[in-house]
């Protein structure tokens, strides 16, 4: 129900392409690029329309917000402050008079027009070149206009790619869980929300513990953890049509469960008799294939995105590490050779890195190291922060982080995070309640 | 209420206030080995004398002497009352990865069911549910508290 509108039709009118400014992706928010986003000039008949529809006064001016909130949060870019514009948004969509936006320093400039045309939302916007004086891109789109907040994540999306060269991560959601109550008897439920953190929604009503939801790379189902009847078992949930089934029934506790990279098969630990082992399920077939056969603890595992290599965590050399192994459980190879224990890999999306959870000295650190194990580099440290998610561009991270209790029981929060793969830019997303276990969605309008 | 009830009140309060400094000043002395909780603050009863619970060193799921002694009495007590079933429930303590505890917690509990069944109790009387580092008794962030929750508790089934 959710998503019922999902689709937006987009026009490319055709332009020539000069990548004449482009952002430093490599060098996090170091140097910000200095943004323009004019507000979406809308004309009175729409305005009116859309105030009646939506509730919101200036359908332009807030779409134009959540394009500039957005550039701002990837760390990349520096929306101006729009006090210092100095031509109104309809003139300026048409033809802006470059010399007053290079007077307040922008490089780019983001104009466009929102209609109301046949009860829809005709979205037009405008991407420019100030130094070059050229236009470098322009779309068009129509949608319903219950729609309007994603109209600006996918304005973002395509200002983003086309500026960075790389895909955008903002027409997204994060499905999390959310935290109330005291430590000692946590209430959970799955929620969901923009990525921005706006539209939040409950989908369990906290009757029962619920754990690491993950969405599927494809779709919009997600796998996750249910205490359903004091059975721990691993769950699929529709989150368009709010069904739910099980589909870890193994006879005993099944857990830690991600897709394959097709979204056909779901991969997660089976635990009996004190041993946890790794397995996979086709969700069509039913069919259950043992990946791993050890007596040690193996958990979390992460696919690559091409699914042949499948990274877990063990505990086969005593402590928890991270290893590799072919996608049906030969060639296990150990990857993890820091000091300290590491645990919950997480394979990029661009198949290069490997995120992880590391615990050394009583700290705990987010970190990425190649696939072969080499090249780590830990991003942030803390008292406690684990599980990183990928952003679906594979540039951004999010996890969740804790604080000390003290000894009265005060002072504890979950809270999420998310921090550049460079290790720039580390910020806590906003949530209503206190949030763990973030999964990061694919691109809604791919 | 006359005086002298209120005396016996007072005087009552007084012993109960005693009592409890006592027990916060032991609080701090030998309440672990190694890092193994071996106080009794959490601890409840199944039946007299016989103790709910076992406690874990860190990252380990080896039963020390003292849980050995402590599950030898459950398994005493299960023979005795051979309607209880039990769910024996594992637990970890908040420094740890969140899936890497629940398999954590299940293997904790059982190693304790290992033990209750060679001590002659049926597998079929006992159940395993892992809770992972979801549910700590004490929710301090320090050795003492993570002590207490790296645990496997028996609980009546029925």
């Amino acid at each position: 129900m959710l998503l019922r509108y999902l689709f937006i039709v987009l026009i490319i009118i055709p332009i020539e392409a000069f990548a004449l400014i482009e952002v430093d992706i490599t060098r996090g928010n170091l140097s910000p690029l200095p943004v323009a986003v004019s507000p979406l000039a809308i004309d009175k008949d729409s305005k009116e329309n859309f105030e009646k529809l939506l509730k919101k006064k200036n359908l332009g001016s807030e779409i134009s917000v959540i394009v500039e909130n957005n550039l701002r949060q990837s760390g990349l870019f520096n929306p101006l402050n729009k006090d210092a514009f100095l031509q109104k948004p309809d003139i300026a969509n048409l033809k802006p008079r470059f010399e007053d936006w290079n007077l307040i320093k922008a490089q780019a400039l983001i104009t466009g027009k929102v209609t109301f045309v046949d009860k829809k939302l005709r979205v037009e916007f405008r991407l420019w070149d100030v130094l070059a004086g050229k236009e470098m891109m322009a779309l068009a789109f129509t949608t319903v206009p219950s729609n309007w907040r994603r109209v600006g994540h996918i304005i973002t999306d395509k200002v983003y790619e086309r500026l960075t060269g790389e895909k955008g991560y903002f027409d997204t959601r994060i499905i999390y869980v959310s935290e109330e109550g005291p430590k000692t008897n946590r209430v959970k439920k799955l929620a969901i929300m923009d990525q921005d953190g706006v539209n939040n929604k409950f989908l369990t009503l906290g009757n029962e513990l619920v754990l690491t939801p993950r969405f599927s790379p494809t779709n919009q189902m997600v796998t996750y953890l249910s205490y359903f009847k004091n059975l721990p078992r691993v769950y699929l949930l529709d989150i368009e049509t709010g069904m739910q089934e099980v589909v870890g029934d193994f006879p005993g506790m099944t857990f830690a469960p991600r897709f394959s990279p097709d979204g056909k098969k779901i991969i997660m630990s089976f635990a009996k008799d004190g041993n946890s082992d790794i397995y996979t399920m086709d969700l069509e077939s039913r069919i259950v294939e043992r990946i791993t056969n050890h007596p040690s603890i193996d958990t979390s595992p992460s696919f690559s995105p091409d699914g042949r290599y499948i990274a877990f965590n063990s505990d086969r050399s005593k402590y928890q590490q991270i290893y590799v192994m072919d996608k049906n459980g030969k060639n296990v190879k150990r990857i993890s050779f820091g000091n300290g224990l590491y645990g919950t890999p997480v394979w990029s999306p661009r198949g290069d890195l490997i995120a992880f959870t590391k615990l050394h000295k009583g700290k705990f650190y987010i970190g990425v190291m190649r696939t072969d194990g080499t090249g780590e580099r830990l991003l942030t440290e803390n008292f406690y922060q684990e599980a990183p998610s990928w952003s679906p561009n594979g540039r951004v991270l999010i996890f969740y982080r804790e604080t000390k209790t003290n000894s009265k029981g005060e002072g504890f929060s979950a809270k999420l995070w998310s921090i550049d793969l460079t290790g720039y830019n580390e910020r806590m997303v906003e949530t209503e309640t206190d949030a763990s276990d973030p999964s990061w969605s694919s691109l809604l309008s791919n | 209420m006359n005086l002298s009830k209120f005396l016996k009140n007072g005087f009552l309060i007084l012993v109960a206030s005693l009592v409890l400094t006592a027990c916060a000043t032991q609080k701090k002395t030998g309440q672990m080995q190694g890092d193994v909780y071996t106080g009794k603050e959490t601890v409840e009863y199944l039946a007299s004398g016989v103790p709910d619970r076992v406690f874990f060193a860190t990252n380990e799921t080896v039963l020390t002497t003292a849980s050995r002694e402590t599950l030898r009495k459950q398994a005493a007590w299960l023979r005795k009352n051979s309607k209880i079933n039990v769910v024996l429930e594992g637990h970890a303590d908040e420094r740890g990865t969140r899936e890497y505890n629940l398999a954590l917690g299940e293997r904790r509990a059982n190693s304790a069911k290992d033990y209750l069944m060679t001590y002659g109790i049926s597998s079929d009387r006992i159940s395993v549910l892992s809770y992972g580092k979801e549910r700590p008794v004490d929710s301090g962030s320090n050795p003492l508290a993570w002590s207490k929750n790296r645990r496997s508790v028996t609980v009546k089934a029925n």
